[in-house]
This record gives structure tokens, C-alpha cells and sequence, in this order.
């Protein structure tokens, strides 16, 4: 019985959950709609979450690149295709691993500090305070950093797929003595332009879950800092699973086999 | 009991009124009037529901049962866009004040008038400079929430309250954890204000001496409903020995401890 009872306790949750950050997205998207944005908060939050987040993402994905080189070179150039090593870096990187590397670190650091922060004014009663002052939290907290994140994302993404292809080629002229020449004709000829715009697509999506999720884990804190703490863990928890999943349908749909 | 007055200027009314928090009931068939241009001070044990009546004068919290009118409209079932206009006429002093931890003094008193009207900022900047000096704060104007005492803080949040000459003001213990100095000042500023406004008032506090320096009614609420209503004088003679223990401060009575 109480298999049962729980079973439907997380299906009403993950209903209830689901359903409200749905809400969430829709009331934000109204408001977006009638330019109804804070243009001053949203370039703060622009920096905060994007800006702040530059050298952790740059970083992540300089090493990836390099990774991705350093296994790879010397094996395709003892297979004698050393001319594809920068074109499989980069058609990884632009369509996959960029977008998706980019938007798992914002979710951990960005997605956390919306969490947090939001919650923080649940439990000291300043969302409280904006409701009764007649003003929406909606407008005022989750739209600037939905709109901040759909803005940074893909640049921060657009910096992640270009140092971690110029760390590959570093990577493969040292270890697998491929050319710089050599290397960045493959990646040019591997990625087609509409690639990276697609890979980009993916980046937005990316951070409107990071933003909505955040926002709204945060609103729903309950329990002083012992619920702003979980609060925040479900917060980076439910992005990064969303991001896996939300990057296999939009690869799925964008890349068709 | 049903504290309903006589009189027919009523800016409030909660009509068997019920409310839940999850399967503990808070108030059943509760019914409160608040009279216009008065000052309402309700008491009551720790947790018995005071604050859950401010908020659901303002519509931070809806009824499970009864309804809520403000003059002569259900805020019950109101859709959230049509509540502002509501909370546009009511400001809410929150027991820790609430105010925006991320913003100065001024720009927490400044954000309704900045958010909710097309005012100059030269006149928003005089009228913030004019409600902080009838607090007694214009010499923190720049400084930020964290950096003042509890009691400059409480100040900080009634000039937010007030700051769009509402019609009516709910205060949420507004002197608890407060020296008597203190206490006395705020009381005084408590009557002053709503002087100002010439309007409506609730205090919900369990400073005995303080409610009775400024209330024209007294409610008391036990177990979820209001057990005594009147004048200060018609509450301090009581014939209910509940109240009278609760005046009285008393261990021994039918209050369990």
C-alpha cells in the first residue's frame, strides 16, 4: 500500500511540477510578448549568469576539445585519415558537445544561483513583498533571466565551440604532427554554416529550461534554508537531465539521418 | 462569535472564512469586519492565524471556504491581473520587513512608484525623500537593508507600504523583537500614518500595550476563530475567560500551554 501511495505522491509531483514550470514559461513568454522587460535587470543578469559564467565554460570546453584531439589524432593518422581529425573535433563539437557542454556547466553554476537566490526571497518573504506591492515576480525576476540566458547561451556556446576546435588543432599539430592548415580545412569542410546555427537552436532551448527550471524550483522553495538547499539541488538535478534529454530530440529533429 | 460591525463603513469583510494548510486547519468559519478609517489590531497565540488574515485581505492567500470582500468585491476566486489593481490600494508591512536585500533603502521605497506609475524620477525622488524623512530615515537613503537595525529596517518597511498612499495598511508585528523605545516610536508612527492616509489600518501583533495605544477595535482569534470583538475597553472587560488569560498573561486557564 504504501509502494502504491508513494508511486502516486512523485506521479502527482512530477504532474504538478511539470504542469507549473509549464505556467511559468507561458506567463513569461506573455510578458516577453508585450515587451513587457526590464531591460536594466536583464543586462545585470546578462552578466551575472553569462558573463560570470565565461572562463568555467571556456575552460570545460578548451579541455574537451583537446581530449577529443589527443584520443583521436594518433589513431586516425595510424589509420592514414589525419585530414579528418579536425573535421570530427569540430563536427562534435558544433553540433553536440559545445551546445550541450556549455548549457550543463551554466545549469550548474547560473541554473544554482537562480535557484538559490530565488528561493532565498521566498524564505525572507520578499517575493511576498513584490506580490503585495501589485507586481508580478514573474516580470520582474524570471523574465530578465530567462531573456539574459537565451542571449548569453549561445555566445558563450559560439566562445566553446571555437576554443575547443582551436585546442584540438593545437592538440593534434603536437601529439599527431596534423597541420593547422590541414586540420582547419577538414573542420570548414566537415561543419556546414546552417550546422552551427542548428547547434546554437540547441543552445537557446537550453537556456530557456536552465532559466524556467531555476526560476522555478526557486519559487517553490519551502522550509528556510534546509528547502533552499534542495531546492537548488533539484534545480541543477532537473536541467541537466533535461538538457540530455531536450539535446537528443532537438539532434534527433535538427540532424536527420 | 462573528465580529461584524455595526457600522456600515466596511472596508473589509471575511465571510466564513475556513483555511487549510494541508490537513491542519488554520480558521473555520471565521467572519471579520474591518472598519474604514479605523485601526484594527488582532491578537492571538503564536500560530494561531493573524498573519494569514492580512493575507488574505490582500489576496496573498485565498480562502478554502467563505469568502473575502474588499468593499463590496470577492477577492476570492479573483484571477492573479485582477488582484494588482486590489493591492495597488493596500500596502503590507511584513514582519521582517521583507524589503529587497539587492536594493538601497530609496530604491526599495522608490520600486512601486518606478514599477506601477509613469512618474518623473525627480518627483519620485521627492516624494521617497518625504516619506523616509516622516519615518525618520532620510539619513540612510543610499545605505542597504542589511546594514540597518531592526528597527530602522521596520521604518524602511512601512515607508514602502505607504509610499502610494494606500487606502489601507496591513501590518504583520510590527513591533516584536523591538526594544520599548523603539516600540513606542513605531506605535506612534503606526497612528501618524494612517493620520496621513486618512484611511484603514490592521495590526496584528501581541504587544498588548502598544495595540491598546492605537487600535479602535480589537479582535482576538483562538483555535481558527474570532472569540472576542470590540472597542479596547469592551475587549479589557471580557467577560471570556480566554481572553482575560490571554490579557492577563496567565499560565493558569483554559488556554492549554
Amino acid at each position: 500500500m504504501n509502494v502504491l501511495e508513494d508511486l502516486g505522491r512523485e506521479t502527482t509531483g512530477f504532474f504538478s511540477y511539470a504542469g507549473g514550470a509549464t505556467m511559468l514559461l507561458a506567463d513569461s513568454a506573455s510578458f516577453i510578448g508585450k515587451l513587457r522587460i526590464r531591460v536594466g535587470e536583464t543586462i545585470e543578469q546578462a552578466y551575472r549568469l553569462g558573463v560570470q559564467s565565461w572562463g568555467i565554460v571556456i575552460l570545460t570546453s578548451l579541455c574537451t576539445g583537446m581530449v577529443f584531439a589527443l584520443e583521436s589524432a594518433n589513431q586516425a593518422v595510424a589509420y592514414g585519415v589525419g585530414n579528418l581529425v579536425g573535421g570530427a573535433v569540430a563536427f562534435t563539437m558544433a553540433r553536440e558537445l559545445g551546445p550541450m557542454l556549455s548549457a550543463v556547466v551554466v545549469a550548474g553554476r547560473s541554473g544554482a544561483a537562480i535557484s538559490a537566490e530565488l528561493g532565498s526571497m521566498v524564505v525572507t518573504e520578499q517575493i511576498e513583498a513584490l506580490q503585495s506591492l501589485g507586481l508580478s515576480p514573474t516580470r520582474m525576476l524570471v523574465v530578465p533571466r530567462l531573456v539574459a540566458l537565451v542571449v548569453m547561451l549561445p555566445l558563450l556556446t559560439v566562445f566553446a565551440d571555437i576554443v575547443s576546435i582551436a585546442g584540438g588543432a593545437y592538440i593534434a599539430s603536437v601529439f599527431a604532427h596534423v597541420s593547422y592548415e590541414s586540420f582547419i580545412n577538414s573542420a570548414r569542410a566537415s561543419v556546414p554554416f546552417i550546422d552551427v546555427c542548428k547547434g546554437l537552436l540547441k543552445s537557446v532551448v537550453f537556456g530557456v529550461i536552465i532559466a524556467i527550471i531555476g526560476s522555478y524550483s526557486g519559487l517553490q522553495t519551502r522550509g528556510g534554508a534546509a528547502g533552499v538547499g534542495r531546492a537548488t539541488t533539484s534545480a541543477v538535478v532537473i536541467a541537466i537531465i533535461l538538457i540530455f534529454i531536450f539535446n537528443f530530440a532537438l539532434s534527433y529533429v535538427l540532424f536527420p539521418q | 462569535m462573528t465580529a461584524t460591525a455595526s457600522e456600515t463603513n466596511i472596508y473589509a469583510r471575511l465571510e466564513d472564512v475556513g483555511v487549510r494548510y494541508g490537513p491542519k486547519v488554520v480558521m473555520q468559519h471565521l467572519s471579520l469586519d474591518i472598519v474604514e478609517g479605523a485601526i484594527t489590531c488582532i491578537i492571538g497565540l503564536s500560530g494561531a492565524g493573524k498573519s494569514t488574515i492580512l493575507r488574505l485581505i490582500n489576496g496573498l492567500r485565498r480562502p478554502d471556504e467563505g469568502r473575502v470582500l474588499i468593499g463590496d468585491r470577492d477577492i476570492s476566486g479573483m484571477a492573479e491581473r485582477d488582484l494588482i489593481a486590489i493591492r495597488e490600494t493596500i500596502g503590507f508591512s511584513f514582519q521582517f520587513a521583507a524589503l529587497f536585500d539587492s536594493l538601497s533603502i530609496f530604491d526599495n521605497v522608490a520600486l512601486p512608484l518606478r514599477e506601477r506609475t509613469k512618474m518623473p524620477e525627480e518627483k519620485i525622488r521627492g516624494l521617497v525623500e518625504e516619506t523616509l524623512e516622516s519615518v525618520g530615515l532620510v539619513n540612510v537613503i543610499d545605505r542597504f537593508p542589511a546594514e540597518l537595525s531592526g528597527g530602522m529596517v521596520k521604518r524602511a518597511g512601512f515607508a514602502r507600504a505607504v509610499i502610494s498612499n494606500p487606502h489601507c495598511v496591513l501590518y504583520d508585528e510590527p513591533t516584536t523583537g523591538l526594544d520599548p523605545i523603539i516600540t513606542h516610536v513605531l506605535t506612534d508612527l503606526i497612528i501618524r500614518l494612517r493620520q496621513r492616509l486618512n484611511g484603514t489600518a490592521v495590526v496584528v501583533s501581541h504587544d498588548l500595550e502598544s495595540i491598546f495605544q492605537m487600535a479602535d477595535y480589537v479582535a482576538m482569534l483562538f483555535e481558527g476563530a474570532i472569540i472576542a470583538y470590540g472597542t479596547c475597553e469592551e475587549i479589557k472587560a471580557s467577560p471570556n475567560p480566554i481572553v482575560q488569560q490571554f490579557l492577563q498573561g496567565s499560565e493558569v486557564g483554559p488556554i492549554p500551554i
